[in-house]
């Protein structure tokens, strides 16, 4: 099964895992959940949709990660598991 | 001009949301070095990204890029599609990487439309040295940046406080540039709770003829800014021969404080003012 | 109803009306304790129980000199359980994390009121989550005070742990195997409570200097140990070299020098973060640049203050309590560092607090919102992290106050439009320091003028707060519920602000 991580847990980045599957489903673990959840939530659908990548289980372990940063980390774990 | 150039890893996200605000003149974001080989792809999206997206950025970016030979050095060039690149830094640098960068840097110029990209090069071999008044000639370079950490490893030597071991590669790299009207910035001094050595180096640097520094941690960065500004002396000097001059406009030489003022002093009065002008000094 | 803060408060308690009520308000004074029989020895602390006959729903009351390291309330806390005295109410006037045994008490049922300034740790968590069955109040170290000297808070018996007793009943904390230097926060439960009790590990024959006078000591009981001096470091005495709290640290100090403020005989407080010991640092730069001495330095004392009485760079330090060690050996050994009580400190009512003399405090916050009102009671969440300790009464007599905190943290910003809890209303806060700029509170014109020229980056708080956003996002507001877990006493002894239950 094809994997892709990216990232780390250090403070303001967030650690990224895709996997192939056969719908789309996107869980988000964040310390700043409370706040920035539906934020995070939202770069991460936007950046799929960019990349038309469908059919991925993307699980996030946020440690107060900007856009910018879970957006790149996004990149990097799907392109890995390519 | 620039006093100062902070190494940043561009894979570290907590050192890039902050890089705006460091009180470092120019930043480097690093892709070569300081960024894990499994990790080139991921420091890049992050840098490319932020460049695209953040909202904050430092007043001069320079991006240090893999040496030419590796796998990532094309990939790397991408960057300069953000149009917020004014650098690239060159490691490994010598004249045929610089003709390789050099190749590529204008074929990405037409086909992005962008202004023309400038280097700095990065000497770090002692190839590099030898060949260092081509490179200071080479119409992309405006900078030189001394890496004396590899190339002590390559002379096999070991670097100490003093610098003697380097004084010979520092001193081509201030002709070479000086020559060539381009800046000559010094090597990253690697003590970072020592503000004694750092001062000590600096200096050392600055009485040489270099101009600028480059630093490993934002803690360098004060030293090296007060070091490489013009002093209060120099600046009240430069703000009494530029009053005199206004004064004396009709007659061709004066003198400040007993001394003649001719062209060269006059020139070097503009350069302090200038300089204390960008650095916020007056 | 709505208080002067726009915060409500429940009928039945004083609303907060403004920073400057206290003013028009009397102070109100009980008896001081007059002591009946001579100071008796006790053995033990279950002793004391019967001695005294500590029943239930009594009010006992400690002090926090020991910091992490204290033994004495855990010994009590020991007592009460064991002998299950129901509905007590203690007030201690700082909770800290070693304090588990309360933490029990109060899942227990056996203390159901706590009065206190500062509260972190296990008893936060649980009082948190709603299980203290009666009140929680938060004060302020000057409000307590009053609260004591004025009957509204009435103490049944005060445990005060004294590292070194005599056999008058006289102690001092200047010395011993426990000692933790000045015991400003336990004088008015010495003078007000009806019992008076010292715990000590270390009697001796005949004090020549004291802070306790045994005249208000009913007993005092020698026990094994009372608590761990090292305990005293509370792990923010270390000065930061990140550098963004060293650019925070920087610019306060400059906007400090701007406003004329490091001038001869000024006198000035800082809290005891990492941030702040910065600022300490590099105002002491300024002053041996510009050849100042200072009149004296105030609050919590830690190491970087005592070389700076030391080298002649203060005339005195008025110590409230001491933070490391350096600080209580100085307290012992050099007259010029004085000990205040928590009246002298820092109750609005006394003639001439100390915090009235302030030329500056630096401070820091949780959350600041854009009136200025700040927070350090909760977190962002509106979970209790400390309290005011002495923030709201500096904050209002100093001339100057500084909030120093980075713009946001892991992702939250600082600024908020409201703060879930004001701790310190926004009248009393009159500049923030951030890395990315400065902002003003506009009543002061005076210092919106000074600061004009000086090129430092000012902002309107607004601008501030909307930088913050535009490099994090927009955060979500967090709703808290209606249940009530705690309540904020303003240091005149009205509420300023309800702590509710969080989701």
């Amino acid at each position: 099964m094809k994997i892709g991580t990216a990232g780390s847990k250090e403070s303001n980045d967030c650690f990224i895992t895709v996997k192939e599957s056969d719908k789309t489903e996107i869980t988000i673990e964040s310390i700043v959940a409370a706040f920035f959840y539906d934020q995070i939530k939202e770069t991460i659908e936007n950046t799929l949709k960019e990349l038309d990548v469908k059919n991925v289980i993307v699980v996030v372990e946020d440690k107060g990660a900007l856009d910018y940063t879970i957006k790149s980390r996004l990149i990097s774990a799907i392109k890995r598991m390519n | 001009m620039f006093r100062s150039l902070l190494f940043i890893p561009s894979n570290n996200p907590s050192m890039i949301q902050n890089a705006d605000i460091f009180s470092a003149d120019g930043i480097i974001f690093d892709l070569e070095d300081s960024v894990d080989i499994s990790e080139k792809d991921n420091a890049r999206n992050l840098l490319m990204n932020y460049l695209n997206e953040g909202t904050n950025y430092p007043s001069l970016i320079v991006l240090r890029i893999n040496p030419v030979e590796t796998e990532f050095f094309l990939n790397d060039l991408e960057l300069l599609k953000t149009q917020k690149i004014n650098y690239v830094l060159l490691p490994k640098a010598d004249i045929e990487s610089l003709k390789i960068l050099d190749r590529h840097l204008s074929t990405y110029e037409e086909k992005y439309k962008l202004d023309k990209i400038k280097v700095i090069v990065l000497t770090e071999t002692t190839n590099s040295i030898i060949e260092i008044d081509q490179i200071a000639k080479h119409k992309r370079v405006e900078g030189i940046l001394l890496g004396a950490e590899d190339l002590c490893n390559e002379l096999e030597i070991n670097r100490t406080n003093e610098g003697n071991e380097i004084l010979f590669a520092r001193s081509k790299v201030i002709y070479a540039c000086t020559a060539n009207n381009i800046i000559a910035i010094d090597t990253p001094n690697t003590s970072i709770d020592n503000e004694e050595l750092l001062k000590k180096d600096c200096l050392n640097a600055k009485n040489l003829g270099m101009k600028a520094k480059s630093a490993i941690h934002p803690n360098q960065l004060e030293i090296i800014n007060d070091i490489f500004s013009p002093s209060k002396d120099e600046i009240d000097w430069a703000i009494k021969v530029i009053k005199e001059k206004e004064k004396n406009l009709s007659k061709g030489a004066f003198s400040v404080d007993g001394k003649m003022i001719d062209k060269p002093l006059l020139m070097k009065a503009d350069k302090i003012i200038n300089k204390a002008k960008l650095y916020h000094l007056i | 109803m709505i208080n002067g803060i726009n915060r409500f408060i429940p009928d039945n308690l004083k609303p907060f009306k403004t920073n400057n009520s206290y003013l028009d308000m009397k102070r109100t004074l009980i008896n001081k304790k007059e002591k009946q029989f001579e100071t008796v020895f006790l053995n033990n602390i279950e002793s004391a129980f019967d001695y005294f006959n500590i029943k239930s729903n009594q009010c006992l009351s400690f002090h926090h000199h020991l910091r992490n390291g204290d033994n004495v309330l855990q010994q009590v806390s020991e007592v009460v359980k064991r002998r299950d005295l129901r509905n007590m109410h203690f007030a201690p006037s700082s909770i800290f994390p070693s304090y588990t045994n309360l933490a029990d008490l109060i899942l227990n049922g056996n203390v159901t009121d706590i009065h206190t300034n500062y509260l972190n740790g296990k008893v936060a968590e649980v009082i948190g989550q709603g299980y203290l069955k009666g009140k929680l109040i938060m004060n302020t170290h000057g409000g307590r005070a009053r609260a004591i000297e004025s009957g509204d808070l009435k103490i049944d018996v005060a445990f005060l742990a004294c590292p070194t007793v005599d056999k008058f009943g006289n102690g001092t904390g200047a010395f011993g195997p426990s000692a933790c230097g000045t015991l400003g926060y336990a004088i008015s439960d010495l003078e007000y409570a009806k019992k008076v009790i010292l715990v000590t590990d270390n009697l001796v024959d005949k004090l020549d200097e004291y802070q306790f006078d045994g005249a208000y000591v009913d007993a005092v009981i020698v026990v094994d140990s009372i608590g761990n001096s090292e305990g005293i470091v509370s792990g923010t005495t270390k000065l930061t070299k990140d550098p963004i709290g060293l650019k925070i640290a920087k610019d306060c100090a400059n906007v400090i020098n701007q406003l004329g403020l490091i001038k001869n005989n000024f006198s000035m407080q800082t809290g005891a973060g990492k941030i702040s010991l910065a600022v300490v640092k590099y105002i002491q730069d300024i002053m041996n640049q510009k050849n100042i001495t200072g009149s004296f330095a105030s609050g919590g004392i830690t190491k970087s203050y005592v070389d700076m009485l030391n080298k002649g760079l203060f005339k005195e330090l008025y110590d409230v309590q001491c933070f490391d060690l350096d600080a209580v050996k100085s307290y012992h050994l050099n007259k010029n560092h004085k000990a205040m009580s928590a009246s002298k400190y820092g109750n609005p009512f006394e003639k001439n607090p100390i915090c009235n003399r302030l030329s500056f405090v630096i401070l820091g916050a949780t959350e600041i919102d854009l009136d200025f009102n700040v927070n350090v009671t909760t977190d962002s969440w509106g979970n209790i992290i400390g309290g005011s300790g002495g923030h709201a009464d500096v904050a209002h007599g100093a001339d100057v106050t500084v909030i120093i905190s980075p713009l946001f943290k892991s992702r939250i910003p600082i600024i908020k439009d409201k703060v879930i809890t004001v701790t310190t209303p926004g009248n009393d806060i009159d500049i923030l320091v951030t890395e990315r700029g400065i902002a003003v509170n506009p009543e002061r014109k005076d210092i919106l003028k000074t600061l004009e020229n000086s090129g430092l980056p000012i902002y309107t708080i607004k601008e501030l707060y909307n930088l913050a956003h535009s490099i994090t996002g927009i955060p979500a507001k967090i709703k808290h519920s209606d249940e009530i877990i705690g309540y904020v006493e303003y240091r005149d002894g009205t509420y300023i602000d309800c702590i509710y239950k969080v989701i």
